[in-house]
């Protein structure tokens, strides 16, 4: 099997359907695949939000001064589009990934703290409606993404749209950071028997930088938020210029996270190719030991460029040199990975679904985007680029292009194991190539009009600047998109029913999730397996593979404390009882928790609406009721 | 974030899985928040380091000023009641190392008397905590009456923020004591759950040596 070339169709039994359903079954649940399809059901949900803001912000800049929004609204719109696509679709579906897969990868019945794991879920997900239902009241957020102070201020940023931004990011941010201490915590203590941290899967090695990279970003965008906050409810002097304030402490503070950030969203996607290159390349991943380390050195050197968003405020010739050679050299290790990728496909025995597609797809998009990064890398070249649609077109490529190629592409491949079924074929290929082109269509010719001198975030422009066919192509590109999704859409929801039967191992894969039925059950092993090298599947399947490769037995005593067996394929499908292993407990608490915490955040708008008492209320009650649910959960025993 | 550690702390297999380490999880993730926390303190200790003498009116913490109107004021931070609170919160971090130990070791030879009076130990880090954060009381309200609020200028923005986290952070610590405390009334603590006590204790000598640096940085050096 491993060494056909035809994708095997052919499978013991059909999948078996879930045991539990129901709204409340979903809303206790504990288990980190049923929560990481929650992560990717709602992160799905807001991409389609999200885009559909990016069409109207396109259908409004389609010919000059058209006027198909109000530009109030228009400033809601694209500050929701980068709000809703960096915090709601990229990371969540990031997220939805680290749950399904690190647990399995790594040879795990689940990760360290279930309940912890379903709070961050609700956190996002409450957090989530938090920032994005206002918009139907004319209310969203409107000062950017980046919510640059003393713009968002009360001085200038006064109304609750800007609220509602600061409270829903930091509501965001403990989603994040409670997910981050929980797989940090998995990766570190939870891998089986032999899985060494040099033989983890490269899509678990891609978390676990990015889990640090949470942990330490995450905090100084909350002391930033917290500053704005403050500033905006009770009336401190942070980022008031009037009283000495420094209107670039919010610019550092903010791109201090901003730019690992960055990283945040594009390094899962960077793990998910690397698994599905080296499976279609049917071939190890080329210089396993090099990805890693450039992974960590990207991660490393992340926090140490921010300030090439800000040439242009001024900073001084010292100050840009130094931003400048470290922004050149973050390029290294990117460029690494990238030659690595192709180095893994070069001499092997490719075959290109749909996933390999994708990640093909990634790699030349998120060059071209890489490309235009290291022109802005330079001070005075940016200083002619900074605020112009070149920039747009340069992120686009990366996200768009980087982590969103990337994530289709792990959405394609695991799609099988998370339903048991695959995904058509032949609109898969529709979606990649209308993806392919429509993606291009947009985002290339705004390399365009940025040389042109268009401005980002302007709500028209008038004609005659050069900038109306690269306008009228961008919003072209972008329709192209919103077909491509809906065949996406068609597929993924009409596939999960009537898809082929995939089997345990559908793509021939290297890693132990491979191992398992597709979906897996509740408790993902019967037995932990025994880990001797970093492609275990291989060595069972395809032992010609993986035969250069190091291979060395765990202890005997870690073999015996983990019960662990040598890596097999499982077939049968017993219950956990049947078994004798302990599942944890559903439990409503984390959700109970974090509506608490959505309560006392809401009642600060309603002190800024000036309804003093009913402000206490919800804030004191919303306290209380998160305190009161957390002692709750933290006295029931786990399983 | 504070509950969410707590949470992650108090939340794992009560049995003892294998792990890869050896190490317990929720000790782990207690490391990587305080990881986190380390970057949250370092930001707000940035910024009031950064606004240190831009506060375009005063009270200031070490100069005298006269207002406009003729209002003379006295350097407003008062160095001796600051230091006797430090001292309380420091002597505190001890009193936690003798609960720990004195519930690892419960039942040893040594341990009968005081040593092994957990329930005082616990008591005497709360009620130590409690202190210092009657202490910051009752530095606010002075501070307030001497007309700095958490809107004068900079440095009362920034002061208060730094020093009200911090002081945020030793409130729930002395919730979680309270709660430990509680525990041990009801069931007595035994070694087993010195792990539990442990993880605080991880959290409570961290917010003590968060006050090492503010104390320095803000109230020492001038």
């Amino acid at each position: 099997m491993a060494t056909s070339s035809a994708i095997s169709t052919t499978a013991s039994a059909a999948p078996q359907p879930s045991v539990q359903s129901g709204l409340w079954s979903w809303l206790t649940t504990v288990d980190h695949k049923r929560i990481g399809l929650l992560y990717l059901y709602t992160a799905l949900f807001y991409l389609l939000v999200g885009g559909l803001e990016a069409l109207l912000i396109r259908t409004q800049l389609a010919r000059p001064n058209l006027s198909v929004v109000s530009a109030e609204m228009y400033n809601q719109l694209f500050t929701m589009h980068g709000t809703t696509m960096v915090f709601l679709v990229v990371m969540p579906l990031s997220a939805a990934f680290f749950n399904y897969l690190i647990p399995l990868q790594i040879g795990a019945r689940d990760v360290a703290f279930p309940r912890l794991n379903a709070f961050s879920y609700w956190v996002y997900a409450l957090g989530g409606l938090f920032i994005t239902l206002p918009i139907f009241f004319g209310l969203a957020p409107n000062g950017g993404w980046f919510g640059y102070a003393p713009l968002s201020g009360p001085t200038y940023g006064g109304g609750y749209n800007m609220d509602f931004w600061v409270l829903g990011l930091q509501i965001l941010g403990i989603s994040s950071l409670a997910a981050a201490f929980n797989f940090i915590t998995t990766i570190i203590n939870m891998r089986a028997p032999g899985m060494t941290l040099m033989r983890m899967p490269m899509f678990t090695w891609m978390s676990f930088v990015v889990q640090f990279l949470i942990v330490l970003a995450f905090p100084v965008i909350t002391a930033a938020l917290f500053f704005l906050q403050f500033d905006r409810f009770f009336g401190t002097n942070f980022y008031q210029v009037q009283a000495g304030g420094d209107p670039l402490l919010w610019q550092h503070l903010f791109w201090v996270f901003g730019h690992p950030e960055v990283y945040i969203l594009v390094l899962p996607a960077f793990g998910l190719v690397s698994e599905v290159l080296p499976t279609h390349s049917r071939k190890p991943l080329f210089g396993y030991n090099v990805m890693a380390f450039s992974g960590m050195m990207i991660g490393f050197l992340g926090f140490g460029v921010w300030a090439h968003h800000m040439f242009a405020v001024g900073m001084g010739p010292v100050a840009d040199s130094i931003f400048a050679v470290t922004t050149m050299l973050i390029g290294i290790p990117t460029g690494v990975k990238i030659f690595n990728w192709i180095a893994t496909m070069y001499g092997g025995s490719l075959r290109f679904p749909t996933s390999m597609k994708f990640a093909i797809g990634l790699i030349a998009m998120f060059t071209i985007g890489g490309i235009s990064g290291v022109m802005h890398s330079s001070p005075p070249s940016d200083l002619q680029q900074t605020d112009t649609y070149f920039i747009v077109a340069h992120f686009h490529y990366v996200l768009y292009g980087g982590a969103i190629m990337g994530i289709f592409a792990g959405i394609y491949h695991y799609f099988p194991k998370i339903t048991g079924r695959l995904m058509n074929e032949r609109l898969g290929s529709w979606h990649f190539w209308l993806n392919f082109i429509g993606l291009n269509l947009t985002f290339f010719p705004m390399h365009f009009s940025g040389m042109l001198g268009m401005p980002r975030r302007i709500y028209t422009y008038d004609a005659g600047q050069g900038w109306d066919l690269f306008n009228m192509i961008s919003t072209v590109g972008t329709y192209l998109l919103l077909v491509a999704g809906l065949i996406f859409a068609y597929n993924f929801f009409s596939s999960r029913k009537r898809g082929a039967v995939a089997g345990n191992d559908p793509w021939g894969g290297a890693t132990l999730e491979w191992s398992i039925p597709s979906p897996p059950p509740e408790y993902n092993f019967a037995q932990i397996p025994e880990v001797t090298s970093r492609y275990p599947m291989w060595d069972l399947k395809a032992p010609d593979r993986t035969a250069s490769l190091e291979h060395v037995h765990p202890s005997a005593d870690d073999i015996a404390a983990a019960h662990a067996v040598p890596v097999h394929e499982e077939t049968e499908r017993r219950s956990a009882k049947e078994l004798g292993i302990a599942i944890p407990f559903s439990t409503i608490r984390p959700f109970m928790v974090a509506l608490g915490i959505i309560i006392m955040f809401s009642g600060l708008i309603v002190l800024h609406v000036g309804e003093f008492p009913l402000a206490m209320a919800a804030m004191l009650g919303g306290s209380a009721f998160m305190v009161g649910s957390l002692y709750a959960w933290l006295t029931s025993p786990l399983e | 974030m504070a509950t969410v550690a707590a949470a992650g702390a108090h939340e794992a297999h009560e049995h003892a899985h294998y792990t890869t380490t050896g190490l317990n999880h929720r000790k782990i993730a207690m490391w990587t928040f305080i990881g986190s926390e380390c970057m949250l303190f370092g930001s707000l200790i940035s910024t009031y380091l950064v606004y240190k003498g831009r506060s375009v009116v005063g009270p200031f913490p070490h100069e005298a000023w006269t207002s406009p109107t003729g209002q003379a004021f006295k350097p407003i931070l008062n160095i001796p009641v600051t230091s006797a609170s430090t001292f309380v919160l420091l002597m505190s971090s001890l009193f936690m190392v003798l609960a720990l130990a004195a519930v690892e070791n419960k039942g040893k030879p040594g341990y009968e008397g005081l040593l092994g009076a957990s329930k005082f130990w616990l008591a005497a880090t709360a009620a130590a905590g409690a202190t210092f954060l009657g202490f910051q009381a009752f530095e606010f309200t002075s501070f307030v009456h001497e007309g700095l609020t958490i809107r004068t200028n900079l440095f009362g923005t920034s002061f208060y923020t730094l020093t009200g986290f911090h002081g945020t952070h030793v409130a729930v610590g002395v919730l979680w004591l309270m709660t430990m405390l509680f525990i041990d009334l009801k069931r007595g603590l035994e070694p087993r759950d010195a792990i539990n006590v442990d993880i605080m204790a991880l959290y409570w000598h961290f917010v003590d040596v968060v006050w090492i640096a503010i104390f320095t940085l803000v109230y020492l050096i001038k």
